[in-house]
Order: C-alpha cells, then sequence, then structure tokens
C-alpha cells in the first residue's frame, strides 16, 4: 500500500509516533527483564556452587592430588585466596554477578584458569551447530507440513506420522542411528569428523531432524486450523486459488506458534548440542561440559549453563520481536 | 534434548496436543505400554536368561533367535538385560513425573489460586527456571553431587518442573475464570467447597494426559543423561547405563548400541501417542 | 429418485413466485437454481431446493440453524466444502459468463474467475473474515489484484473509493490499518467494500449483519439496499425475519434441507400459507407479542395470567452504581455510572443497550458478583452490596442467575441431576435424604419441560434449549424471589428463543418470581418486561414503562435505536 502516501493525514501520524513510543517502550522494559533473568540465572549458579558438600578449598586441593584427606590452614589458605573463598558469601556473590558484567565467569577448580578462557573458542563451534540446525529444521518442517497439511488422507497421514515419529526420537539415539548408516557402513562421512563441512552434516541432522518434526507438529495443527477459519473462506471466494490462499493467508498465521517456540528450541538445541557432539567428536562445549562435570569443576559448568541462559534470553528476545513483524496485533493489544 | 519435552511456552500447548486426531496406532501403544509394565513387574515372565550369566565363548554375538538383541561383551543376552532394566527405568520416569508433578501442583495452584504478588514472584522464578534447559540442570546437579540413581530422578524431576507449573497456572486460572465457579459462586457455595468440587478436579483433569506424556520424556532424559556416562553407570542393567557400555561398539557390533536404544523410541512412542489420544478424549469430552 | 423427493421438487415449483407474471423485471433472472441437492457422505443437507435470484432485487433465505441455507450459499460459489456431493438439474447464472453461465459444469479455475468477479461473498462477523494480518486495503484490494485489475497504483486508488463508497470515514488511513483496529461496523463495510470491488451482478451475503449491533446493522443493511439500487442482484442468507422484511423483495423460508414456502416478501410475512412460516412469524417477539404465549400452535393467542406485581418497598433497589475498570493501558474506564434502579416483587424489569452500554456489569453487581466502587443495592430494604462474602451466602438463595451460554456454566464433569441437587441444597428447605432430592430434582425437571431421562445425561448431550431449560431449573431450585436473566436467548435459533421465553413468563405467572432481564434484543425486551431501562455508555439514558419507551422515546439515542430496529412490518 506504498501509494497511498499522498495524504497520510494528521491521525496516521498522530497514531503512529504514539505506537512508536509503544513499542520503545516495550522493548526497553524487554531488555531491563532480559537481564534480571540473567541475574536470577547467575544467582542460581552462585548458590549452586556453595551448594557443593564439604569445604570447597579442600575439595579443590583433593581434586588436584586425586585424594581425599583434610589439609591444614596453611595449605588451603592461598587456594582460598585465589578462588576468593576468604571474603564474605555477601561479597563472593556481588563479585560474582557483577563479574557477569565484565565477562567474567569465575576460576576453574581444575584448570587454574578463568572460566571464560576455558570455555572461550568452544562456544563459537557449538553456536554454529545450533544455529544451523535450527534453520535446517524450519526448513525441512516448512517443507513437510506444506506440501502434506490437508493434501488428501494419504498425504497428511504420511506428513502427520513422519512428524510423530522424527519428534519422538532421541537425539542420542538418531545421532548413533547416523553415524552406523553414514559413517560405518556407508562411508560417506568420516566417523570422528572435526568442525568442518563433513563433521557438520550429522550432527545438524541429528538436531535439525526430531526439531522439525516438533515444529512441522505444531505447525500444522495451526495449518489445519487457520484452514478452517472464515477470512480464509472470504479469500476463496474472491476467486483466489488454494496455493495462493495457503501461501499468502494460511503459512503466516500457522508459523506463528513455531516462532514463539523457537527461542525454547534454541536452549534445547544447545543442551542437545552437547550429546552430538559428543557422538561424532566434534568440538565444541560438549567435550568441556562432560569433562567438568565428570571432574566435578562446578564453576565451568556453571560458566557453560550461564552462558545457554544468556542464549536463551536472548533468542526469545529475537523471537519476542520477530513475533511482532509478523503479528502486528500483539504490539497493538499491549 | 528432545523435541518430544513439554515445551515451557504459552499456553496453547495444550490445545495443540490434543488437536492432534487419535491414532490408530493405540492398541499398538497399549501393548507396549502393558509388555513394559509385565517386563518391570515380573521381568523372569518374558525371558529364559539371566541378566547376570556370564558366557564368554558368545560374547558380542549377532542378534539371532536364541539372543534376539545379540550379546554383549560378557556374553550376556542383552535382550534380557533390557527386560530385567526395565523396573529402575519405569522407576526413574515416574518418579522424576511425580516429583515434576508434585512441584507444579504447588507452584500453579499457589499462584493461580492467590494471585496478586504470589503469582508475580512465582511466575517470574518459573520465567528463571526456563532458561536452564533441563539436560544441562541436571548436569549441574551432577557436578555437585556427583552421578546416581537418585541425582538423576531429582535432577529430571526439578528440571522437568517449571513446564508443568507454568501449565497448572493456566488450567486453574481457567477454570477460575470459568462460567461454573462463577455460577457455584452465586449459589452460595464457600470459596473452599468451590476449590474443592469445581476448581481442583477441573484443572486437574488435562494434566493426566500431561503426565502420561512426561513419563516417557522423563526415561528418555535419564537415558540420555547416562548416554553421556553420567547416568546410572555399567553393569546395571537399567536401560541408559546399556546405552553407555554400548558406546564401544558402535563401529564394530552397533547393534548393542541401537537395539537398547530402540527401545527407548519405541516406549516413549507409545507413551506419547498414549498420552495425546488420552488428551485428545478428556478435551473433547469437555467441549 | 425417491417419490419423497419427487413430491418435495414439484411442490417447489408450485410455490415459485409470480414475479414473472407480473411482467416487473422479467427478463432479468439472473441466477436460476432448479432441483439442488447437496449431502455429505449419507447425509443429506439440501433435498432438491429451486429458485431464481433476480438483478436490482433481494432474495432472502431465510431458516434456523441446520437448515440447510448456508451450505446453499456456499454451493453457489462453489465451495460446498471436501466431501460434499452436488447434485443440481440446473444452476445457471446469465448471460455471457464463462462456460455459457452454467455453474454445474465449472472447473476448479473456471470458478475461480467467476468467485469475486461475478458473484461477490459477505460472510459474517467481519473480525474473523478478513485476514488480521494484513492491511485492510490489501484486503479490499485482493479481488482487483486475482482478477489482474489495474496496475497496483490504480489498485490503490480504487481501494480507497471503494471504502469511501461504503461509507468508510478517513478511507486512505483506514485502508492502512489493519481489521483489528477498525469497529465491527467499519470491518463489515470494510467486507462489503471487498465483495463489491469488481461490481459483481450477484453479492451473496451470509448472516451480514449477525452480531452487529442494532444502529450499526441499519446502516449495513442500507448499505446493501443501495447496492440494491445499482442493480445488483443479492441473495441474503438470515436467520432474522425482521432483517429480512427490511431489505428483502423475495423470501425463501428453509426448514431441513427444503424451501418450505416462497415468494414475495409482503406475501410470505403477512399472509404465510405453511404453518412453519407461521410459527415462525409468531416466534418473533415485539409489541404484538406482549402479555402472550409465543409458542401458539392452533388455538388462539391466550393473554397470561399474571400476579399482581407488589408495589411497596422494592426487592431489588440499586442506588447510584458505579464501577470502574483500569484497562491494561493503565486508564481508567468507567463501565457503571450512576446506574439507580427498583425491582418489585413479581415483576421483570428489562434493560436494553448495545455491547458496550455496561447492561451485564450492572447485572453482575446486582447479583454481588461484583462489588460496585460506588453506591449500593439493597435485598428487601437490607443489606446486600455491602455485606461480607460470609454474611451474604445465605442470603444468595434468594436471587437465581441464568446466563447467556449455559454450557459454560455447568461443571462439565456433572449431570444434569448433580447440577440440580446441588442447587437444592442450597435453598432454605434442603432435601434431607437422596430419595427426596431425587424426587424434586424429578419435579424440577418436569417444571422446565424436561423428562426425567435428562437426569444423569451430562449437558454435553443436551440441545441448546434444553441446557438453558436446566440453567432456569437450576436458579429456580433454592426458590429464589429474583432472577436475573443475562441474555439468556441470545444463542438461541427464534423457536427454540420462543419456547424458552414462554418457560420464563409461565413460570413468573405460576411463581411471583421476578426477573431483571437483561437483553440486546428491543423485540425480546419489549415482549418480556414491564419496564425498561436503556442504557448506553454505562448510563441510564432512558426508563419508563415498556410501552413509554418503545411508543414515546424520549431520549434521542432510544428513538434511534427504535428507528434502526428492523420490524416485520416493513416488508414491501
Amino acid at each position: 500500500m506504498s501509494a497511498v502516501t499522498l495524504d497520510t493525514g494528521p491521525t496516521v501520524a498522530r497514531l503512529s509516533a504514539r505506537s512508536g513510543v509503544r513499542t520503545a517502550r516495550t522493548v526497553a522494559l524487554k531488555v531491563v527483564t532480559a537481564v534480571l533473568v540473567l541475574i536470577a540465572a547467575a544467582s542460581v549458579t552462585f548458590f549452586a556452587q556453595l551448594l557443593i558438600p564439604g569445604d570447597r578449598a579442600t575439595t579443590i586441593l583433593n581434586l588436584k592430588t586425586g585424594r581425599a584427606q583434610t589439609y591444614s590452614p596453611s595449605e588451603l589458605a592461598p587456594v582460598k585466596a585465589k578462588f576468593g573463598f576468604d571474603h564474605p558469601v555477601l561479597v563472593q556473590y556481588l563479585h560474582y554477578v557483577g563479574g557477569l558484567f565484565k565477562g567474567n565467569l569465575g576460576t576453574s577448580y581444575t584448570q587454574y584458569r578463568p572460566v571464560t578462557q576455558v570455555i572461550g573458542s568452544e562456544i563459537v563451534p557449538s553456536l554454529v551447530l545450533t544455529l544451523l540446525a535450527l534453520v535446517v529444521a524450519w526448513v525441512l518442517a516448512l517443507t513437510v507440513t506444506l506440501l502434506t497439511v490437508k493434501r488428501g488422507r494419504v498425504a497428511t497421514a504420511l506428513g502427520s506420522g513422519w512428524e510423530s515419529l522424527t519428534a519422538s526420537l532421541p537425539p542420542y539415539w538418531i545421532g548413533v542411528v547416523l553415524l552406523v548408516v553414514f559413517s560405518v557402513e556407508l562411508r560417506i562421512f568420516p566417523v570422528i569428523g572435526g568442525d568442518g563441512v563433513s563433521g557438520t552434516v550429522l550432527p545438524v541432522l541429528t538436531l535439525a531432524i526430531p526439531l522439525a518434526g516438533f515444529l512441522g507438529q505444531v505447525t500444522r495443527d495451526e495449518f489445519e486450523k487457520v484452514l478452517d477459519q472464515p477470512f480464509i473462506t472470504t479469500a476463496r471466494t474472491r476467486g483466489m486459488g488454494d496455493t495462493a490462499v495457503r501461501l499468502r493467508h494460511a503459512l503466516r498465521h500457522s508459523v506463528i506458534p513455531a516462532i514463539t517456540l523457537s527461542g525454547w528450541a534454541l536452549g534445547a538445541l544447545l543442551s542437545g548440542a552437547v550429546i552430538a557432539e559428543n557422538i561424532f567428536g566434534r568440538p565444541g562445549i560438549g567435550q568441556v561440559l562432560v569433562t567438568a562435570v565428570n571432574t566435578r569443576d562446578v564453576p565451568t559448568v556453571s560458566g557453560i549453563v550461564l552462558v545457554v541462559a544468556a542464549v536463551y534470553v536472548v533468542a526469545n528476545l529475537l523471537v519476542d520481536l520477530t513475533y511482532r513483524l509478523v503479528d502486528p496485533r500483539l504490539g497493538a493489544r499491549s | 534434548m528432545t523435541a518430544l519435552s513439554v515445551p515451557p511456552t504459552r499456553a496453547w500447548t495444550l490445545d495443540r496436543v490434543s488437536g492432534l486426531r487419535a491414532r490408530p496406532g493405540t492398541v499398538v501403544a497399549l501393548a507396549v505400554v502393558a509388555f513394559i509394565v509385565l517386563a518391570a513387574l515380573v521381568p523372569g515372565l518374558l525371558t529364559s536368561h539371566s541378566p547376570n550369566a556370564i558366557d564368554l565363548q558368545h560374547s558380542l554375538g549377532k542378534p539371532s533367535l536364541a539372543h534376539p538383541f545379540g550379546t554383549d561383551a560378557a556374553g550376556r543376552d542383552l535382550f534380557t538385560r533390557v527386560v530385567y532394566g526395565t523396573r529402575q527405568s519405569l522407576g526413574i520416569g515416574l518418579g522424576a513425573t511425580a516429583l515434576a508433578m508434585f512441584i507444579a501442583i504447588v507452584l500453579g495452584f499457589s499462584a493461580g489460586l492467590a494471585g496478586g504478588w504470589v503469582d508475580v514472584v512465582i511466575t517470574r522464578v518459573l520465567e528463571v527456571a526456563f532458561a536452564f534447559p533441563v539436560l544441562l540442570l541436571a548436569l549441574l546437579l551432577i557436578s555437585i553431587r556427583g552421578p546416581s540413581m537418585g541425582t538423576e530422578l531429582i535432577a529430571v524431576g526439578i528440571g522437568s518442573a517449571p513446564g508443568y507449573a507454568r501449565m497448572v497456572r493456566g488450567q486453574v486460572l481457567n477454570v477460575r475464570e470459568s462460567g461454573y465457579v462463577e455460577a457455584a459462586g452465586a449459589l452460595g457455595h464457600p470459596r473452599r467447597t468451590v476449590i474443592r468440587r469445581h476448581l481442583f478436579p477441573n484443572a486437574m483433569r488435562p494434566l493426566v494426559a500431561v503426565m502420561t506424556l512426561g513419563v516417557g520424556q522423563s526415561i528418555v532424559w535419564a537415558s540420555g543423561l547416562a548416554f553421556l556416562g553420567l547416568g546410572v553407570a555399567p553393569p546395571s542393567p537399567e536401560w541408559g547405563a546399556l546405552l553407555d557400555s554400548g558406546r564401544d561398539y558402535i563401529t564394530t557390533q552397533w547393534w548393542l548400541e541401537i537395539l537398547p536404544g530402540l527401545l527407548i523410541v519405541v516406549v516413549a512412542l507409545a507413551v506419547t501417542s498414549l498420552g495425546r489420544t488420552l488428551q485428545h478424549r478428556l478435551e473433547g469430552a469437555s467441549r | 429418485m425417491t417419490v419423497l423427493n419427487a413430491r418435495t421438487t414439484a411442490s417447489t415449483r408450485a410455490n415459485t413466485p409470480a414475479t414473472t407474471d407480473t411482467g416487473h423485471q422479467a427478463g432479468d433472472a439472473l441466477l436460476t437454481v432448479e432441483n439442488l441437492r447437496v449431502s455429505f457422505g449419507p447425509a443429506e443437507v439440501v433435498k432438491g431446493i429451486s429458485f431464481t435470484a433476480h438483478a436490482g432485487r433481494c432474495l432472502a433465505i431465510v431458516g434456523e440453524s441446520g437448515s440447510g441455507k448456508s451450505v446453499t450459499a456456499r454451493t453457489l460459489v462453489g465451495l460446498t466444502g471436501p466431501g460434499s456431493r452436488v447434485q443440481a438439474d440446473r444452476i445457471t447464472l446469465d448471460p455471457g459468463s464463462p462456460g455459457e453461465g452454467d455453474l454445474t459444469a465449472l472447473g476448479e479455475r473456471a470458478w475461480r474467475g467467476v468467485r469475486g468477479k461475478e458473484i461477490g461473498f459477505v460472510l459474517q462477523d467481519a473480525l474473523v473474515s478478513l485476514d488480521q494480518l494484513r492491511r485492510v486495503g490489501d484486503e479490499v484490494g485482493e479481488p482487483l489484484r486475482l482478477h489482474g485489475w489495474g496496475d497496483r497504483s490504480a489498485r490503490t486508488e480504487r481501494v480507497v473509493e471503494l471504502l469511501e463508497s461504503v461509507g468508510v470515514p478517513e478511507p486512505e488511513m483506514r485502508a492502512r490499518q489493519r481489521p483489528y483496529e477498525l469497529s465491527g461496523g467499519l470491518r463489515q463495510r470494510a467486507l462489503i467494500a471487498s465483495a463489491i470491488a469488481l461490481d459483481p451482478r450477484l453479492l451473496i451475503a451470509d448472516e451480514p449483519t449477525t452480531a452487529l449491533d442494532v444502529t450499526v446493522q441499519a446502516q449495513v443493511l442500507d448499505l446493501l439496499a443501495a447496492s440494491k439500487a445499482r442493480g445488483t442482484s443479492i441473495i441474503l442468507i438470515s436467520h432474522d425475519l425482521s432483517v429480512v422484511a427490511r431489505l428483502a423483495d423475495d423470501v425463501a423460508v428453509m426448514r431441513h434441507g427444503e424451501i418450505v414456502e416462497y415468494g414475495p416478501t409482503r406475501q410470505v410475512l403477512r399472509r404465510p400459507q405453511h404453518e412453519y412460516t407461521q410459527a415462525l412469524l409468531d416466534a418473533v417477539p415485539s409489541e404484538h407479542t406482549r402479555g402472550t404465549r409465543l409458542v401458539r400452535g392452533d388455538a388462539p393467542a391466550a393473554p397470561r395470567k399474571r400476579r399482581p406485581v407488589d408495589r411497596g418497598r422494592p426487592l431489588l433497589d440499586a442506588r447510584n452504581l458505579t464501577k470502574v475498570y483500569r484497562g491494561p493501558d493503565g486508564v481508567d474506564r468507567t463501565v457503571v455510572q450512576d446506574v439507580s434502579f427498583e425491582l418489585f416483587g413479581g415483576e421483570t424489569l428489562g434493560i436494553v443497550g448495545e455491547s458496550g452500554s455496561g447492561k451485564t456489569t450492572a447485572a453482575k453487581i446486582a447479583l454481588a458478583l461484583l462489588a460496585p466502587e460506588g453506591g449500593e443495592v439493597l435485598l428487601r430494604g437490607a443489606a446486600w452490596s455491602t455485606l461480607t462474602q460470609r454474611q451474604r451466602r445465605p442470603l444468595r438463595s434468594r436471587v437465581g442467575v441464568v446466563y447467556q451460554d449455559p454450557l459454560s456454566s455447568f461443571d462439565p464433569r456433572w449431570s444434569v441431576g448433580r447440577i440440580l441437587g446441588d442447587a437444592l441444597s442450597r435453598g432454605p428447605k434442603p432435601p434431607s435424604s437422596k430419595a427426596e432430592t431425587r424426587d424434586r430434582v424429578f419435579r424440577l425437571l418436569e417444571q422446565v419441560g424436561l423428562g426425567a431421562e435428562h437426569l444423569d445425561a451430562g449437558p454435553l448431550r443436551l440441545s441448546g434449549g434444553q441446557r438453558q431449560r436446566v440453567a432456569i431449573a437450576r436458579a429456580l431450585a433454592p426458590e429464589p424471589e429474583l432472577i436475573v436473566c443475562d441474555e439468556p436467548v441470545s444463542a438461541l435459533d427464534v423457536s427454540v428463543q420462543a419456547q424458552v421465553l414462554d418457560l420464563l413468563t409461565d413460570l413468573q405467572d405460576d411463581l411471583g418470581v421476578s426477573y431483571l432481564f437483561i437483553s440486546h434484543d428491543l423485540g425480546v425486551i419489549h415482549h418480556m418486561s414491564d419496564r425498561v431501562l436503556v442504557m448506553k455508555d454505562g448510563k441510564v439514558v432512558e426508563r419508563g414503562t415498556a410501552d413509554e419507551i418503545f411508543t414515546r422515546p424520549q431520549h434521542a439515542y432510544t428513538q434511534r435505536l427504535l428507528t434502526a430496529l428492523p420490524r416485520l412490518e416493513q416488508a414491501s
């Protein structure tokens, strides 16, 4: 409707200015909420570290020596000083939360380096894997749904059957199956692939296939509902063909639920990535995390959990904004 | 971790799942569940082997009539081990779901009934909880307490609670605003009676189906932890532990990994399909 | 074809209107339908109907739910839906249409050329009939784009012209807004603008004014009349005989998939030949039906045997009620402002108003389900709204309530017997044994005209009318002095509505119960009420006896409402 700019009139200008301010305020509020959620998440991981049974400095020394024994205060003192245990808990807490804003996630119990360094470059391949999986999942889901939804009984049954099947597959199992079929039997991809192209395809599929099934189910359900809506009938009475009705009217409505789920999906994908990386020997936080859990390096585990939480929060913020673009009603109502 | 998990977002999740048609596989699903329950209660009925009978001459055998899932490195019949591991896996699934439901009902009903600041606080807490994916929360707990079945159960229970809690809260709010609750008030029933007779049962109704879905889901989560070597450890025949020990043979005797995994998939599918049918029925009956 | 069907066809042919004989627009039969049958699986929902639509005239197809009228409308644009089977001796759109005008022979592609171009279609409730995510202008202009009319900028101009022509103010701005940003009336106009964008020769309107307020309804009907005056043929699908009277030239009355009566509007509405048409007309509540029963059968209308109204101390006394809601944007809205009324024992007080007038909020305050910000309600001269919940509980049995949607007011897990037993237990004389409960539940069911077989049924298995009867029985159970009825018949077909209204008046005659009767329907209010309050924007703009309000309205708003009200007598 670009040509209707001849005379926007005062009402339009007033309306759009008001809604602009409103949008800005909503976005600001969302950002503040997101930051608060992160601080709360950090508090959880901080207090989780306090829950470690026994004295933490002793635990750290035990981890180093591989023995379980008690130490003299003089042996413990340097450890306590290095990890800041000599301060009151409240000070430690403020230091931990404050450190977040400076990109400081504490110190590893086993490696004696900042957690940010331990995670460091490992997070990048994991994020690449996750984002690729999200994109592939969307493409797969939309293709299957658009081709099969309300296209006769056979196509519908095939499509929804495929979706429920794939949506139920745990990533560890589908990963192993893909590995056995494509790497062990067919030898198309290397068994341990690294983070190059050949090492990325199978992990991405491992994560994308179940997610595609899930997004597909959500979208199909909505699509079926939308196709029964009166406005779809209206479009048909104007002389619109079936394909056009699906693409121009129904699609936009039916992706809304799947979009709102994508923020959550990104968080779930990152934890799925831990498993996929583990199966395919792909570098990323998965390897670091499993090692850290095994060695009971709580600060590193906490750090990774916090990073994932941050990704989740940011992703949901983006989803919220995208959602407003697809569905302007939300902005108008709030 | 798997896309089956109950998503934490928006109240329409319930409607969505219920919108799916009742599937023709309901009978098959029921049969699978019956098999699982039988395996958990009287495993000896389903297999003649012993789960711990070592037979080194027949180690790492291919699936055959005598050993449908093959034999492991110690020559133990894998099918028998799977059957005997059912009790523990199902226990974890039921236990974790029960824990999650308990937390969810307490939080959801408090928020939905009390309203006001209680509701605000609980809703915020849930929002923070959603930032921790179940698997990662579980790993954090394991790194603190060390791996054990108890930790696994608690971790999966706590991790899946927020999703249910939000659902319960939504249900309570829905029912609270319903015409029949208002009508009961207009008849002069005290609030306590209304909660007991109308609010509680109607808010709980859809949760029966969700709980069914949750059991399958919890089994999948727990075996995922074990797969990473952080859950119940071998030589236990728990399903996750079987996955863990099968991993060494992926490139050579893949069936040791894929067949126990397939069983978990089949159980998850069956339970999910049953849960959906149930949900569909319940929704249909109240509409 | 069975014997029965043959007879149907013959009878409908016999009833074909005599318009062609009068010579009026004889050559302009635009759409001719002969022996149309539609079935879904084994169920035949349209059973061999025939009718003709003429240029510049309006044919109304009237019927209650399940009559097959909407299916007929959709069949005329080839959108009967999946799983349907359509048969007809003839459906022709004359002259010069694609496929020689034979619509039965059209393929999907050819149909697309007809829809929107030759035949425009308006659905009810524009909020869901327009795509919420697209701009109004794109929606209105969609037929233009689909049928390759002009280029982009020409279409944009045309859309503005169209919106202007249907009376949408500030059309440029409206074109850029989305449907939910428009009021109900503007949306419906936009929907009509879209249907007439390519100036189709036939316009089918399926319940185009249902869910609209009466003043907006009048505007939309005027719009359709203007279209008709320009030579468009209109097929109006409606359940509302008064709406039909206002617009239609010919009427076809449908029941169970058959046309039972067909002829010029004036003839059908004034001198109906078929008993079903007569029953439908009798069932329409209005000033003429006051004091009589709506369901007559063969007996002449017997007057009600009212108990005298006790004009002493008022039963319910509402004084200066004010209710303020805070919107999500933080702005306070006064939904009820300084509303006062008195209701005497045995009387019916009607509150009438359009949507958003505050009538339902006033009812909830009267029920003490909502606390007012200002003012108070007295019950029999004693405190009511100012009591604490605990103090009020024992008194609750004196005031009953019947809602618009009975289904949602029943616990879905409870049977009819349990619902009524529960209500009995709240009365002044709660039953002391199971047997007594059962007996009294039976008596209640009998009182509202339901049989004992409904005792164990869940509310889901009842029809709309039966549900409302159970709701009335529940309200009666604790033997109240007053029943608040909030739009109790708005969701019902006119014949069922008549039964429920008759039940309410009968109960009043028997028991002397009072009603606070809320409705948007002026006819229902006039039929039921002794005295009437007219509400607008939270205020009472006029009050008086029903006859005063309806024959000598003082306030400009009441006058406007009554002018807008479609009446059966308007049949031209």
